[in-house]
């Protein structure tokens, strides 16, 4: 047989995409991202607060004299909200191209016209995200309960806040999630990750701009809706059992968040398709 | 005793996997927003290479991303390979290879690692998809530049990229939308070879969607006929160009008009065109017609300066079905 004729042989192995592709697609995202040096290092300055609360434990659980520095459940929030700052930058590293990149080199059709559904396209983005989101989140955050319990040497203060796993959990998964869809659903609208990148900012900080300056006028806190930061906030205050912040209503800002993230799905399943249709 | 004679060797490239029509299309209709692209298409796909020929907005993409489940008709239904694409469009698609029009790729990445990446998206396994990768790559003409970003791929590298990525998987059916457009002259022969090999020597079901005539009268052995989002006409290719009779290229000295009325009262069909040239189709498959022709103009005493056989080309069949002749 010439050379040129065993270029293209038959395949003869076992073939199992349906269902299995968006693993595919998250594994190959997650490798491309850590291939990334400067990718890396941000990911690790992503567990400075983490090193620093560490120490803040350990010193705390040691020396009685810093006793006051000994963590309480409010601590963990205020971890979570410390790392609310690199959840954006990864957000906008990570995700901005997600499909920006694609919708630019015309790979919607490419992926489409493999054994994989527009759902299946859109978990499997979302999942590089969100796995990213989730280790600068709810990772160091249930890593600082267990230190706690590794460096007092005693379970006591899990014991007595048990509320705090489930709060960690909601409460990270509530951040992750609504960064991660609402990042997806813009870089879902737009070719440019560049363009993608400055309207996911411009979303959080023209909305906050916003609340804050109906605060400023009114004097009442209530707009907070205004805001997913906000809301955000909010949310977290309650599921830690902590008094709201603001005067909105914990429902309502329970609302603005589920709605902003059901919105973005529904943006998603709508731009995501093989074929760009002009009528 | 243990058996020592010679374990059968397999076909690696056996005649056929699918033995029914590849693709059905039944009183398919598909719009966008108020325009009709498809309109109660009825076609039928024979295995083996297919030409879905027509001009540019005749419905081929359309049809094809139809098939891919791309689209919703607003009536019809279609099977590819014998499943329903309303039913079964992931099994379809874990079975197809499609090489879209434009350029597409998926960025950031070099070929070899693109078409893998294409190869487990299609269910292969991680392994399997990198040496399919390898071999596949060399296949298209591009085993050089395996390693090579494709953002720096120029237009015809693209084009094989793409040919590369839908046959990884060893599909049993491809799709192929203009596979040569914005390619060189030799770049676009090298295409056209690849593409009558892998539907002839590999035996790889094909529909090959192109408005170009030669690269569909090389590559395919049955044609499809698209206008105006309907099908003119299909058939093998051989049989539509050979069936109808021939076409004379005559250019007279006399009254033109009159012979062309003579001509047509004899029953013959006659085209004026923009030039002195007139085209005779002269039905039937006998070599009679330049003599009836000769004896016609004689009896009319008309001086024929001009009489050329035109070899019927997929040209003839497609201007006929689209009533261009």
């Amino acid at each position: 047989m010439p050379i040129h004729d065993q270029g293209y042989r038959r395949y003869l192995g076992s073939r199992s995409a349906i269902g299995r592709s968006w693993q595919v697609m998250t594994r190959t995202g997650v490798m491309s991202m850590v291939s990334k040096r400067q990718f890396i290092g941000l990911m690790l300055f992503a567990w400075a607060p983490f090193v620093v609360r560490a120490v803040q434990i350990y010193v705390s659980a040691t020396f009685t004299q810093a006793s006051f520095l000994a963590p309480k459940g409010e601590t963990f929030r205020e971890f979570l909200d410390q790392q609310g700052a690199f959840v954006f930058f990864v957000t906008i590293w990570v995700g901005a191209g997600l499909i920006a990149n694609d919708r630019r080199a015309n790979a919607l059709q490419l992926y489409l016209s493999k054994p994989m559904t527009s759902a299946e396209y859109i978990a499997g983005k979302l999942a590089i995200l969100f796995l990213f989101l989730v280790s600068v989140t709810f990772l160091p955050a249930m890593m600082l309960l267990l230190t706690q319990a590794i460096f007092a040497g005693s379970l006591t203060f899990i014991r007595n806040n048990l509320y705090l796993f489930p709060a960690i959990t909601l409460f990270s998964l509530a951040q992750v999630l609504l960064a991660s869809t609402t990042m997806l659903a813009l870089s879902s609208m737009s070719k440019s990750a560049r363009f993608v990148s400055v309207m996911y900012a411009g979303l959080f900080f023209f909305t906050t701009a916003l609340f804050n300056a109906l605060r400023g006028i009114t004097g009442r806190s209530s707009f907070a809706w205004l805001s997913p930061g906000a809301s955000l906030e909010q949310l977290g205050d309650v599921i830690f059992r902590l008094p709201p912040r603001y005067t909105m209503s914990p429902a309502i800002a329970a609302v603005t968040v589920f709605v902003l993230i059901a919105g973005s799905l529904w943006i998603l399943m709508r731009r995501v398709r093989g074929v760009e249709i002009v009528t | 005793m243990p058996d020592l004679s010679p374990a059968p060797v397999q076909d690696p490239f056996p005649p056929e996997r699918f033995t029914g029509p590849v693709v059905v299309a039944d009183h398919l209709s598909v719009r966008y927003g108020k325009n009709v692209a498809l309109n109660d298409v009825t076609a039928l796909f024979p295995p083996g290479a297919v030409g879905l020929l027509g001009p540019n907005g005749a419905g081929k993409s359309t049809l094809l991303k139809s098939l891919l489940g791309f689209l919703v008709p607003e009536k019809g239904s279609m099977k590819v390979l014998g499943l329903d694409v309303a039913a079964a469009p992931l099994e379809i698609r874990e079975r197809i290879g499609y090489m879209p029009e434009s350029d597409a790729h998926i960025p950031g990445m070099n070929a070899v690692s693109f078409v893998a990446y294409c190869g487990q998206l299609s269910g292969l396994p991680a392994t399997d998809a990198m040496q399919r990768a390898h071999e596949v790559l060399y296949y298209v003409g591009l085993g050089e530049a395996r390693y090579r970003n494709l953002e720096t791929y120029s237009t015809g590298m693209k084009q094989r990229i793409k040919l590369a990525q839908a046959i990884v998987h060893d599909p049993d059916l491809l799709f192929l939308d203009e596979p040569t457009n914005g390619m060189d002259p030799k770049g676009r022969d090298e295409m056209l070879e690849l593409i009558h090999d892998l539907g002839h020597k590999k035996n790889v079901n094909l529909i090959l969607s192109s408005h170009l005539l030669p690269d569909v009268e090389y590559t395919c052995d049955y044609v499809v006929v698209m206008d105006k989002g309907t099908v003119a006409t299909h058939g093998p290719i051989e049989a539509l160009k050979g069936t109808h009779g021939r076409v004379f290229e005559m250019r007279i000295k006399g009254d033109q008009q009159r012979f062309i009325e003579v001509l047509r009262a004899e029953g013959y069909e006659v085209h004026d065109t923009d030039e002195d040239v007139v085209r005779v189709f002269v039905p039937g498959s006998s070599d009679t017609g330049a003599k009836a022709l000769f004896g016609l103009a004689a009896r009319e005493r008309v001086q024929v300066r001009h009489l050329r056989p035109s070899i019927p080309t997929l040209e003839d069949v497609f201007a006929r079905a689209v009533g261009e002749v």
